[in-house]
This record gives structure tokens, C-alpha cells and sequence, in this order.
């Protein structure tokens, strides 16, 4: 089909998830073509030969990799339920969140709940930070999109279950409700979405992959 | 420089040497537009950065009628949008939305390649060193892959790609000594496009002299405490 929405992704991914999800607040038919990451089909190598990674959004045959670039491709390309603002000052916030997340939210999330003894006590510390940096993007709004889910609010995604699932599996708790008023009422908020609901993966089968994970040493 | 921000029009909070900034710079050469610079010194951050750029601490700042956009990749996707010019010609961005993902695609690698990889040339030795030479030759050779014949990597225009990577010109020579990496022989269709682009006055506005970053680089190493 010449006009075919293909998603090269990982039924875990994070990354991936996001594009699924905007595709589908988009209304946007698609296909997902499911990866082995040990074993990347020659369709992935040749969409993505520069960095060779998940996720790759195909449409009418053409690649498009890196998240935060696909998400505003399909903005661009479907016009229905924007994901961006109007406003190039709000659009400015909106990527400068979306980076900082990328940048400096997610890679010490992780290591924190990986990490053990005194290392993991200093990542829970400095990634405290970060979450109190990132809820003041939700100070008078319901998602940071404002009163519907937008660009940040799908690069957050990764808040749930990804997290929830980690942090329940690292029995720590980084996202207390008396710390984190905002971000926890949000992750209420942005669960209870039918879209999300509909294209999350299950937290069954989260919780069942990630404790086939060793933690690093 | 006062500490009072105009109500109206534009300041750039930034450093001479900073690519980042240099970025900015031609963006709004490039558009035309009147600023004000305010020049930092990053080793004593201002206040005015410091309440501008709270998160991250860093320059460039572009400050709009009295509000800031900051990260560089940022300000000039705001420029290119505030001021998008008669139909869109003077824009840095193209209008077709797979270009464009093309762009922002090249634009984020050299942000995720060249800059640590560059920097990692003349902060480290050894090893270290000779990882950074790898990745950073390696992804100017991908670059030069993808500007291909164009004169420039918008095409016939100069545009969003061009602006991201030849911020960088100044720092090559540095960059070429630290790493003995002989650039101009490596490189040949890069170098040439560097030539072209430094023909536009905005580009030659704000490159500094090479010879004065390398200067730059070695009074920065004994600040940190390189050998």
C-alpha cells in the first residue's frame, strides 16, 4: 500500500511506545513490525543504518528515526489532534522539555534503580532532582500539553508503567506522593486515558521481562 | 551591559567561543534581525544567566521580549518560526515534513556526535583520545556522505543542517592539532563546503579566528587541570 504506516519497534521499548502512542491519538492506522534486538532484520539495517536502532517509523516507504524526530514528523503530517503547540514560544517549552527529559531524566531513572549500596543512593539522590525540575513543567496544568496530552506528556511516558515496574522490582520508591503532588497525579491522569490504555504494553508482561535482567554490578 | 532586560526585541546571552552560541548568531543574521549581545564569562556565570537558564546554567540565551528559549537547536527552530520570511523562503527548515525530519535527524546527530567527540580530542589522551578520533571522523564522514554534491545540506539553500554543523569551523583547527587527524585531506568536500559557507557574512560574523580558540582551548586546559 503506497500510503502504508509501518512502525519497526520493540514490544518494550519505550521509545517505540511513544510513536505508537501518537499515531493513535492521531487516529492513524499502522503497521508494527516487531525487532529481535539480537538479531536486527536487514529491513531495520537499511531504514536506519546509521544508528541501526528502534524506533523507525516507515511511511509510503520513506525512514524516519529518532523519536523526538518522528514524533514531530507525524505532527506535521497528520494535522488532526496537534501534539505540538501553536504558539512558537510554547513549542520552544515543549522541546526543551521533551530534551531535558531525554537528556537528563531517563538514563539516571534507570541507573537508579539498578544501581545498588551507595551508587544507587547517590543516582535515587540526583534523580530526585530531576523529577522536581520536571514537575515544575506541570505547575496549573493537568499534562503538560495542558487539558489534553501533548508532546512532553508522550516522552513521559516511560513514567508508567516502565518506571512503576522498575521501581516496585528495585523496591525503591522515587515517585512519592507527598514529594511529587504533581507527577503523581499525573501519572493518575495520563493512565486513565483510553488511548493509553488501548496501546500500553501489559505490566505483567513488563514486570515478567525486566526480572529476566540482571543488574549491572 | 546593564542587568535590566528590554522589555522589547532580542538579547543573546552567549560566549565568543561557544558554537552554540555561533549558532544562534547566524540564525539571526541570517533572518536579519537586531539584538543585543551580552557577552558571559562562563568561568563566573552572571546572575542574569544564572535566573535566565536556571536548569541548565549554560549559553546561548536567546531572550524574547523578555523571555528566554534556551538549548541552541531550540532557538533556532523558534527563529525560524517567529520569522519565517515571504513564503517561507528564508526559512531554515524546508516545508516538506520528511526533509525536515531529515534535517532535524542530522542536526541531533551532530549534537549526540561531533560535540562530546570533539571536545574529548583535546581533553583526553591514550585511549580516550583515540575513541573520540574514531567517532568524531566517522561521523564527519557521514555528514560529508549526506551533503553529498549540494552545495550546502539544505540543498540549494543554506539552512538548518549547515547552521548546526558549521558552528564547529572555528574549533577544526584545534580540533585537527589535538587529534592529528589532518582534516583537510580527510575531509575534502567538507572543507569546501566550510569555505563556502564562511562566504556568507553571516557565517564570517561569528566564526572567530581558529587561531585564537586554540589559544581559548589551552588556557581552558589548565583551568581544568589538563596535561
Amino acid at each position: 500500500m503506497a500510503d502504508e504506516v509501518v512502525v519497526f519497534r520493540v514490544w518494550d521499548s519505550p521509545f517505540s511506545y511513544r510513536v505508537e502512542l501518537a499515531l493513535a491519538l492521531k487516529g492513524v492506522n499502522f503497521r508494527r513490525a516487531e525487532e529481535d534486538l539480537k538479531n536486527k532484520s536487514s529491513e531495520l539495517l537499511l531504514y536506519n543504518p546509521v544508528h541501526k536502532k528502534i524506533p523507525v517509523l516507515l511511511h509510503a516507504g520513506k525512514p524516519i528515526a529518532e523519536s523526538l524526530v518522528i514524533l514531530e514528523y507525524i505532527d506535521e503530517t497528520w494535522k488532526q489532534n496537534p501534539i505540538l503547540p501553536v504558539d512558537p514560544y510554547e513549542r520552544a517549552n515543549a522541546r526543551f522539555w521533551a530534551t531535558y527529559v531525554d537528556d537528563k531524566c531517563l538514563e539516571i531513572l534507570w541507573r537508579a534503580c539498578w544501581t545498588r549500596g551507595e551508587e544507587q543512593q547517590k543516582c535515587i539522590s540526583e534523580a530526585g532532582e530531576r523529577l522536581r525540575t520536571l514537575e515544575t513543567a506541570l505547575e496549573g496544568k493537568k499534562f503538560f500539553g495542558g487539558d489534553t496530552i501533548g508532546f512532553v506528556d508522550i516522552v513521559v511516558s516511560f513514567l508508567t508503567p516502565w518506571m512503576e515496574v522498575l521501581q516496585e522490582m528495585a523496591r525503591i520508591r522515587l515517585l512519592e506522593e507527598e514529594n511529587y503532588p504533581r507527577l503523581c497525579r499525573w501519572v493518575r491522569d495520563f493512565s486513565s486515558c483510553d488511548v493509553v490504555k488501548e496501546t500500553r504494553p501489559p505490566r505483567e508482561k513488563l514486570v515478567a521481562f525486566f526480572a529476566t535482567l540482571k543488574p549491572p554490578n | 551591559m546593564g542587568s535590566d532586560l528590554p522589555e522589547k526585541g532580542l538579547v543573546l546571552l552567549s560566549s565568543w567561543a561557544s558554537m552554540f552560541g555561533i549558532r544562534v548568531m547566524i540564525a539571526l543574521e541570517e533572518k536579519g534581525l537586531e539584538y543585543e549581545y551580552w557577552g558571559q564569562d562562563l568561568g563566573n556565570k552572571s546572575a542574569t544567566l544564572l535566573r535566565l537558564n536556571p536548569i541548565h546554567k549554560k549559553v546561548p540565551v536567546l531572550v524574547h521580549d523578555g523571555r528566554s528559549i534556551c538549548e541552541s537547536l531550540i532557538i533556532l527552530q523558534y527563529i525560524d518560526e517567529t520569522w519565517p520570511g515571504a513564503d517561507g523562503a528564508s526559512c531554515f527548515l524546508p516545508a516538506d515534513p520528511l526533509a525536515r525530519s531529515r534535517a532535524r535527524f542530522w542536526a541531533d546527530l551532530i549534537d549526540k556526535k561531533i560535540t562530546d567527540a570533539g571536545a574529548n580530542l583535546w581533553m583526553t589522551k591514550g585511549e580516550a583520545q583515540a575513541e573520540a578520533k574514531k567517532e568524531f571522523m566517522e561521523s564527519l564522514k557521514l555528514l560529508e556522505g549526506e551533503l553529498g554534491e549540494k552545495p550546502y545540506f539544505g540543498g540549494e539553500t543554506f539552512g538548518f543542517v549547515d547552521i548546526a554543523l558549521v558552528c564547529f569551523a572555528s574549533w577544526f583547527h584545534t580540533y585537527d592539532v589535538s587529534g592529528s587527524l589532518n582534516m583537510e585531506a580527510e575531509l575534502p568536500k567538507l572543507m569546501a563546503w566550510v569555505k563556502r559557507c564562511q562566504e556568507r557574512e553571516s557565517v564570517s560574523k561569528a566564526l572567530p579566528d581558529p587561531l585564537k580558540v586554540y589559544d581559548f582551548m589551552l588556557i581552558l586546559k589548565k583551568r581544568y587541570g589538563i596535561e
